[in-house]
């Protein structure tokens, strides 16, 4: 449907967020598949050419990003510093992101150390979100990661995380490998 | 242990201490010299006394249970009275199982950091959410305590307190050094930590500057930032005035705009 793709070239340019395809479908009256269609066409043509955005699938839906290789130049235009996590938010962050749905407590189990001020900020940053009450003496909140933060790192689902790497000294520590072999269960979509 | 004296990082916690040491001594992580870890952990908790920071109590109840391991394996593994069912488990296995774990996450999140990150390293057109990036420059490259008092220590011992003591009538205050710094960063996006410490500055005005710097970010006039872990220090004027900020920086980069 090559007749479909500036049009909807034009939606994600005009968009302030991420396009979901039934929703561009909705727009432009036209089966979702046909948007998924002119979608990968110009995901495609980005790709082939010389340009400075390209087209990311992200957090459920599509999004005109520019490329990272001129993040430099951004920054200048922006008067913003390269931003950096504390590593106490990105671990509270990747914990919260691989383990979800999860307490505050098994959070700080994890590290070894209070978390409830840098889950404060993650909260108040809109990363991570309560999903509800874990049904436990004390009713503890339970945390998961929002779109926000699917958005930030452009993921387009939380299955889109990067495989945790399982460290292999363990493999010879016998009886302590069935500890190391729990997978966390990594729920899709919010 | 001076050795480790020179250790004190920012670290996020005890388990990420213990692998610290661990890694420094290169010892297998499931074999741990519970004695030998033991007692560097204790002298990174002792040093960190000595500087009169309050460690947390995480670290010093991780003190306590390497002091129980190290007295469980101590004590001869003999099981009397027929107890051979209860097989006596290595006293690490609990910690090790714990250090393996947070080793994954504290690697997990390395390489969450890695990912091509919106207003970092991709920008769209019209951000989401802008106040990631605004507010996460301030909380999140915040310089750590360790740090900043690492940077205190290397400027003290450049300069030796004088064998003769001086009775000087006029000194430094606080507020007048204050009110220097603010002049110093006024119109200006940052200054260099190391710039508010010239050489020929005293023991007392290095003391005197540092206390007017934490008073400063007390007041939240001033934030201290850091690009990178262990990188320089830059003192930022907490409340940006438009004009001021980043000017320096634009005109170098790309000239009249």
């Amino acid at each position: 449907m090559s007749d479909l793709k500036p049009v909807v070239e034009a939606l994600l340019f005009g968009a302030d967020g991420p396009l979901r395809c039934e929703r561009l479908a909705e727009v432009l009256e036209v089966e979702r598949s046909v948007v998924i269609e002119a979608l990968r066409a110009l995901e495609a043509d980005y790709a082939a050419q010389p340009r400075g955005i390209f087209l990311q699938e992200v957090a459920g839906g599509y999004q005109l990003r520019t490329r990272p290789e001129f993040a430099d130049y951004l920054r200048r235009l922006g008067r913003t510093r390269p931003f950096r996590f504390s590593r106490p938010a990105l671990e509270t962050l990747a914990i919260v992101a691989y383990r979800q749905p999860i307490t505050r407590a098994e959070i700080e189990y994890l590290r070894g150390v209070d978390s409830g001020s840098v889950l404060k900020t993650l909260l108040d940053k809109h990363l991570v979100r309560i999903l509800g009450k874990k049904d436990v003496p004390g009713k503890p909140a339970i945390y998961g990661t929002t779109r926000e933060f699917l958005e930030l790192f452009g993921l387009a689902d939380l299955a889109a995380l990067p495989t945790l790497k399982e460290f292999s000294e363990l493999a010879e520590g016998d009886d302590l490998d069935e500890s190391a072999a729990v997978l966390p269960e990594v729920s899709v979509g919010d | 242990m001076d050795t480790i004296s020179v250790h004190l990082d920012n670290f996020t916690g005890p388990l990420d201490l213990l692998l610290h040491l661990i890694r420094k001594n290169e010892v297998e992580i499931t074999d741990i010299p519970i004695a030998e870890i033991t007692a560097q952990y204790l002298a990174v908790i002792d040093a960190m006394q000595t500087l009169n920071l309050d460690v947390a109590g995480e670290f010093l109840l991780m003190a306590a249970t390497l002091l129980h391991i190290k007295s469980r394996m101590l004590l001869p593994q003999i099981v009397e009275d027929g107890g051979e069912e209860e097989e006596e488990d290595d006293p690490r296995a609990e910690l090790v199982r714990r250090l393996l774990e947070y080793q994954k996450y504290r690697d997990a999140a390395v390489r969450l950091d890695d990912l091509p990150q919106l207003n970092r390293d991709l920008y769209a057109r019209s951000a989401p959410a802008p106040e990631v990036v605004e507010e996460g420059e301030g909380e999140f490259a915040a310089v750590g305590l360790y740090d900043l008092l690492q940077a205190l220590q290397q400027l003290l011992k450049e300069r030796p307190a004088p064998l003769v003591h001086e009775v000087s009538a006029e000194q430094l205050s606080v507020s007048d050094r204050i009110n220097q710094i603010l002049a110093a960063l006024h119109g200006q996006q940052s200054l260099a930590f190391t710039e508010l410490f010239t050489a020929q500055v005293s023991r007392h005005e290095v003391v005197v500057t540092f206390l007017a710097m934490l008073e400063l970010v007390r007041l939240k006039l001033v934030r201290l930032l850091q690009s990178q872990r262990f990188g320089a220090i830059w003192l930022t004027p907490a409340v940006a005035d438009a004009a001021g900020v980043d000017t320096g920086f634009d005109e170098e980069a790309s000239g009249y705009v």
